[in-house]
């Protein structure tokens, strides 16, 4: 029933419905595969579009390569010096780190997940949509550079996904770096491997070796053109559908050898995918709530596949403007600073070079987030969540078409039905997300044991949390749309002036709290700041004049959306700081930060002191915790077996007070104008 | 020997009678001059227009035309190529430029249009007074205002100069030249140093906003073999002497420097000091500054030498390295003692091909390794092989053609190369025979662990002959839209590779983004080997048809091709040197004591700027 409904929405999908800007035209790629035979699709003619200065070498091959090359030798020799330990030894650990990482790509294993993906995806998927335009950009540059895959991460089924769209389209499938957390899943690690996967330890600080060894890896990869290398700059899936913070380690393996200038130049590709609904939805959410995600294991993912049975909608697949280094690094980099050491030998880059790395790794992540195909889901939660537990279903629907406006407005990339009334359009929403959403007698309720009359206990806290976080997670998939207008608007409430130089400060304030929240440029406060106004005066919520920024009276319900949108981020903030400010010891580890944070907030939540369930998100809590460890409100100590964290009280409550000096009451705001 | 006595016996000769066809000079003239002998007969004369093309490189009679077939062919008796007709060169320049025999440039017939000689009439006075030889006609000083950067050949066929010399001067001798230094000193004029005139670093471009009278010292007349001393292997010449008359004049005694840049047709020795030159066989005679023994240069304080011919001396920071590269700031070279070798006995061409240039490079890297490099070593990447092709004259019997093909067949389907990928190295080897043998058996075996393959003696000849007529092949291209011009640089062993791909690939883009329309032509050779790297040698052009203003355009690419240079870890220049064209780089490249070193040196022997033609600080 409910895929019948999603069905026919998804029918009348012609791509000009896709919002505004962005011309390119979407293809599902399930169309054809409705069509024709899976098996013919997976032993199709094969032939990707190669580097043009590609050597080509088998995956062992790749491995001696990586083993012998200067870099690895000029390490393991430095080791065996070092340590005393020969460098035979050295060396086999060396291979064994190698084998433990390396893929070993093979059509076969390719073509097999190409057809058992044509199964699976027909079943978990609407539709899978790519835009054209994208793919043929790829191809192009495909064979000319190096190049390089950063996808977002939100599911497993990211690197399968995008593995077999190549495939789809006769480019080479790419080689991707993943944790090695899938090495304890027997037979699928072999299979992903067999489809280019690598592997890389988590962390290996201070194992120069693996760096080495895996930098290497990478980097014979690129200079060989041998297969486009994937990785999430994210690091890993983001539980909460926000992009997560970037990581720069391996961005900066990519770039090294155009800084080296092994290659000409090396091209970065963002990738934006977006899901109607995630695979791991509750799943994230019972992480988010500190329940241990259950380790892989190939047991675990045939259990999962109950989830065949589910409809999850459509996927959306944006490969960005390939982006080349050198015109980004030209005249940023000192070009002659690798002249004077041999190349292989690895240096710490300059202050220069990590800035600019640090840069890249933002900028790609605002593209994806740029690029992101926005769902009415989305909407739907960010309304429903300023509702809670439930709301009338004529006043979603307006409410959402409004929201709509307001997000194509802000530049959000939307997929929205044309053809269809807004009615149908969260209709089909809420039979998409049906065991999360629900719609009795013309009232929509957020599923998860509600019950306005009986008391609340932790039990129960911990249920409705587990639902709220779900939908924050969908609402969580346009934060970073309206964060910068929405930091004005709040600031503007918090700074209790309508100067603009006031409101400014107030504005950097939150930035810099909520800088491991959502994704900032480094070092360009003032034009965020200035987008946010901008956006605000388009949609005439704020008038802005010389000196001051004044809140219209019109739009003032707009203002107070959005800062309700954002109110789990400076609620819970300041719950955290409460709790700081309050713990009585000394000394904590992260853990017992964490433990510490639920304990003090679920008590809240049972006293219906606070309603902010998001204080419960352990990403929320170690967000803060870095935060303030890098604001200088927190201390962090390095101890021989760990990290423990000592709280400054003073600047606590500080930062609490700042962030709780907003007037909640909109009659003081409207008093003031 | 026996030669070198008659050549000796001539010059007597000759002295006696100029002697007498001489005009007769007051006895204190000679004696202030006792080196006043007559002038050698130089290859080239005086009034350098009588033999010398004024827009373009090289020989009146020595042109690139297509005859009236439409094949191109090569004009005159002085090279090997001479009279031959070239029948592939048409469409590898169709091909490669998308060039047109239609649609062709023609240069302006003279240049008359020139700024008026500014006249320190002092100086003039005092000039004439001393007797030393001066000119102010137009052709004299357009002739010594320009070197031979493509912008300074545009210039001359289809622009004007906005400064050139406003007076030439050809001093006969060391003497002469401390005369006129003084007199400029005396007087506040401008000298700028000339010899060959074939700079390509715009080093003889005078500065535009000089007010003072620019005097253009030509040491061309500054020619002779002043001695040789066979016990020390030396021989003490004056620097005006071009390359090919010191090699030739040293011949007749039996010895030779071995000194041979590409210009040396045409460049001279005081040039060669001032540039820090490199000839092609430096692997057996060394680069210039290996060369000289002893130099002495008039600088406006007076005259620097050394006071001894002493192989080597630990007296301080070797003040030749003040002089040498110094491109005519600090003052002119007059005399020059060099080392000198006998002739060797045996030379003998060869060539290898190898697979592809990644093998080239590694095999001329094992031979620097081994420092087993003959006297010249060099690897054309493809297109330079393919160009070199282009330039086969036309084969006079079906068996030498038969020949080719079936060579051809054997490399490219027999030994599996392919044709656009293979690459070729020239080798020359000189010595005494049996050694010469010996130490080609040594390079072919290490070239055959890199897949390379012997590959003959023509096409190693070929190669070299090539570097000879690239000149004239520029000036054919830009009766054609095609412009070009070649460029240096040296490079660890380690970057090579990276170094040749990137900068071509950077030319080629630079040319898309810039408009140009047909893809440019970039090529590279491995021109020279050292132990911890090499010097690579780039030639570069593009048609240019539909751009408004294709030297801009050209000037562009090359800065973009240098920036990248230097971003691979390359030098400024190998021995091109610096000139007003790379100026802006030489701060980074030497650092700012660096400069601060040079500009102090400068300010102490040339405190007025005497020597200003502007180039490196």
């Amino acid at each position: 029933m409910a895929a019948a409904v999603v069905g026919a929405a998804g029918a009348g999908y012609s791509q000009k419905e896709l919002s505004c800007k962005k011309k390119d035209e979407f293809e599902d790629i399930l169309e054809e595969r409705w069509q024709s035979s899976d098996i013919q699709f997976a032993m199709k003619c094969y032939t990707p579009a190669i580097y043009k200065g590609l050597s080509p070498c088998k995956p062992g091959t790749l491995k001696t390569i990586v083993l012998k090359s200067e870099q690895v030798q000029y390490v393991i020799k430095q080791l065996s010096k070092e340590t005393g330990e020969s460098s035979d030894i050295i060396q086999e650990e060396a291979m064994e780190i190698l084998e433990e990482m390396g893929h070993s790509l093979r059509l076969g294993a390719i073509r097999f997940f190409a057809f058992t993906l044509s199964k699976v995806f027909k079943k978990l998927f609407q539709r899978v949509c790519v835009n054209e335009e994208g793919i043929q950009r790829l191809t192009q540059v495909i064979q000319e550079h190096p190049v390089v895959f950063l996808p977002s991460h939100r599911s497993y089924t990211d690197f399968l996904l995008l593995s077999y769209i190549m495939f789809t389209y006769d480019l080479p499938v790419p080689v991707i770096a993943s944790g090695t957390d899938f090495l304890g899943m027997k037979m699928v690690n072999g299979l992903l491997r067999m489809s280019g996967a690598f592997f890389m330890r988590r962390t290996f600080h201070g194992n120069k070796l693996y760096w080495a060894v895996f930098a290497e890896y990478v980097k014979t990869i690129l200079r060989k053109g041998y297969a486009p290398v994937e990785f999430f700059v994210e690091g890993t899936r983001s539980r909460t559908s926000k992009t997560l913070t970037p990581k720069f380690g391996l961005l900066s393996i990519v770039m090294d050898p155009f800084f080296k200038r092994e290659v000409f130049d090396t091209y970065l590709v963002p990738i934006s995918i977006s899901y109607d609904r995630i695979l791991e939805e509750s799943l994230y959410a019972y992480e988010l709530l500190g329940v241990p995600k259950p380790k892989e294991s190939t047991s675990g993912l045939l259990k999962a596949r109950r989830v065949l049975s589910e409809n999850f909608g459509s996927i959306h697949v944006y490969f960005g403007q390939p982006v080349s280094v050198r015109t980004l690094a030209s005249g940023r980099i000192n070009r002659s600073q690798y002249n004077l050491m041999p190349r292989h030998i690895s240096q710490r880059p300059s202050k220069d070079l990590q800035e600019f790395v640090k840069d890249i790794a933002y900028r790609m992540e605002l593209i994806q987030i740029e690029n992101m195909v926005l769902n009415p889901g989305a909407l739907v939660a960010a309304i429903l969540l300023q509702n809670l537990p439930g709301m009338d279903y004529d006043v979603l629907v307006e409410k959402t078409l409004w929201l709509r406006g307001l997000t194509l407005s802000f530049g959000g990339f939307l997929d929205w039905p044309g053809n269809l009334s807004a009615s149908k359009v969260v209709r089909s929403t809420l039979t998409l997300h049906s065991n999360l959403m629900n719609l009795v007698d013309g009232h929509v309720v957020l599923l998860g044991g509600w019950k306005e009359e009986s008391r609340l206990t932790e039990e129960l806290v911990f249920q409705w949390a587990v639902s709220v976080l779900m939908c924050a997670s969908y609402r969580n998939q346009v934060v970073n749309v309206f964060v910068r207008p929405a930091l004005v608007a709040i600031s503007s409430e918090m700074a209790q002036s309508s100067k603009k130089e006031d409101i400014y400060r107030v504005f950097i304030f939150l930035r810099e709290i909520f800088s491991n929240e959502f994704i900032f440029l480094p070092g360009s406060a003032l034009k965020d700041f200035e987008e946010g106004c901008f956006l605000l005066t388009k949609c005439e919520a704020v008038q802005i004049t010389a000196h001051e920024i004044i809140v219209t009276e019109r739009e003032n319900s707009m203002v107070s959306f959005l800062s309700t949108m954002f109110k789990p981020f400076t609620e819970g903030y300041q719950i955290i700081c409460r709790y700081l400010s309050n713990d009585m010891t000394q000394a904590f580890t992260e853990k017992q930060f964490s433990s510490g944070v639920q304990n003090f907030v679920s008590q809240l939540l049972v006293t219906g002191a606070t309603q902010c369930y998001e204080a419960l998100s352990r990403d929320m809590q170690n967000n803060a915790l870095s935060t303030f460890v890098r604001l200088g409100v927190v201390k962090k100590i390095q101890l021989a077996n760990g990290f423990t964290f000592c709280a400054d009280k003073e600047a606590v409550n500080k930062t609490a007070d700042k962030l709780g000096s907003r007037i909640p009451s909109e009659q003081r705001l409207i008093s003031r104008l | 020997m026996a030669s070198g006595t008659s050549s000796q016996l001539a010059q007597r000769r000759l002295r006696i009678i100029s002697g007498h066809v001489q005009p007769p000079q007051t006895p204190e003239a000679l004696s202030l001059h006792p080196c006043r002998a007559p002038t050698a007969a130089g290859s080239i004369p005086k009034r350098r227009q009588e033999v010398l093309k004024w827009n373009g490189w090289g020989y009146n009679d020595s042109k690139f035309i297509f005859n009236k077939k439409g094949q191109a062919e090569f004009t005159g008796k002085r090279y090997q190529l001479g009279g031959m007709v070239l029948p592939a060169l048409r469409e590898w320049m169709e091909k490669t430029f998308g060039a047109s025999l239609e649609h062709r440039t023609t240069s302006q017939a003279s240049l008359n249009v020139v700024p008026p000689a500014i006249i320190n009439e002092g100086f003039l006075h005092d000039l004439k007074a001393s007797g030393i030889s001066y000119s102010f006609d137009t052709e004299d000083r357009v002739f010594r205002a320009h070197g031979h950067c493509l912008n300074e050949i545009f210039a001359l066929r289809e622009g004007l100069f906005r400064r050139i010399p406003d007076l030439v001067v050809w001093p006969n001798c060391h003497d002469d030249t401390l005369k006129i230094v003084e007199l400029a000193c005396k007087h506040n004029v401008c000298i700028i140093p000339f010899g060959g005139g074939t700079s390509v670093c715009n080093a003889l471009e005078c500065p535009e906003d000089e007010k003072r009278t620019i005097v253009s010292l030509d040491t061309s007349q500054m020619n002779r073999i002043l001695w040789i001393d066979e016990k020390n292997l030396t021989a003490h010449i004056e620097a005006g002497i071009i390359g090919q008359d010191l090699e030739r004049q040293l011949g007749e005694s039996g010895y030779c420097t071995g000194h041979e840049p590409d210009s040396m047709e045409f460049s001279t020795v005081g040039g060669w000091v001032a540039t820090r030159a490199s000839g092609m066989k430096k692997n057996i005679y060394g680069n210039i500054e290996d060369l000289v023994v002893h130099i002495k240069m008039v600088t406006p304080c007076g005259v620097i030498e050394k006071s001894c011919l002493s192989p080597r001396m630990s007296t301080g920071p070797d003040i030749h390295h003040f002089i040498l590269g110094s491109e005519g700031t600090l003052g002119v070279v007059t005399e020059v003692t060099i080392k000198i070798r006998p002739v060797p006995e045996y030379q003998k061409y060869g060539s290898v091909v190898f697979p592809n240039f990644e093998q080239g490079v590694a095999c001329l890297r094992e031979v620097a390794k081994q420092r087993c490099a003959p006297a010249s070593i060099r690897l054309m990447d493809n297109a330079q092989f393919q160009f070199g092709h282009a330039l086969k004259p036309q084969v006079s019997s079906i068996f030498i053609s038969f020949l080719d093909s079936l060579k051809k067949f054997y490399i490219t389907k027999f030994k599996g190369f392919d044709a656009n990928q293979l690459c070729v190295a020239t080798l020359l080897f000189e010595g005494d025979r049996e050694k010469v043998l010996q130490h080609e058996k040594q390079v072919y075996d290490i070239a055959a662990k890199f897949g390379g393959l012997a590959a003959g003696e023509d096409n190693g000849q070929r190669g070299y002959m090539l570097t000879f007529v690239i000149a004239y092949l520029r000036d054919l291209g830009m009766e054609y839209y095609v412009i070009g011009e070649s460029f240096e640089t040296s490079v660890p062993w380690d970057r090579v590779l990276d170094l040749c791909r990137n900068v071509k690939e950077r030319i080629t883009r630079e040319c898309k983004e810039k408009g140009v329309q047909f893809p440019p032509f970039t090529t590279c050779r491995v021109a020279q080997t050292y132990d911890t790297g090499a010097c690579v040698y780039f030639y570069f052009a593009f048609n240019y048809r539909g751009l408004s203003d294709s030297v801009h355009v050209y000037e562009q690419i090359e800065f973009a091709a240098r920036e990248e240079i230097l971003a691979n870890g390359g030098s400024l220049s190998h021995h091109h040197g610096v000139g007003k064209l790379r100026k802006q780089w030489l701060r980074e490249s030497i650092s700012d004591v660096g400069i601060g070193m040079l500009r102090s040196v400068k300010n102490y022997v040339d405190p007025n700027n005497i020597f200003g033609n502007r180039n490196l600080l």
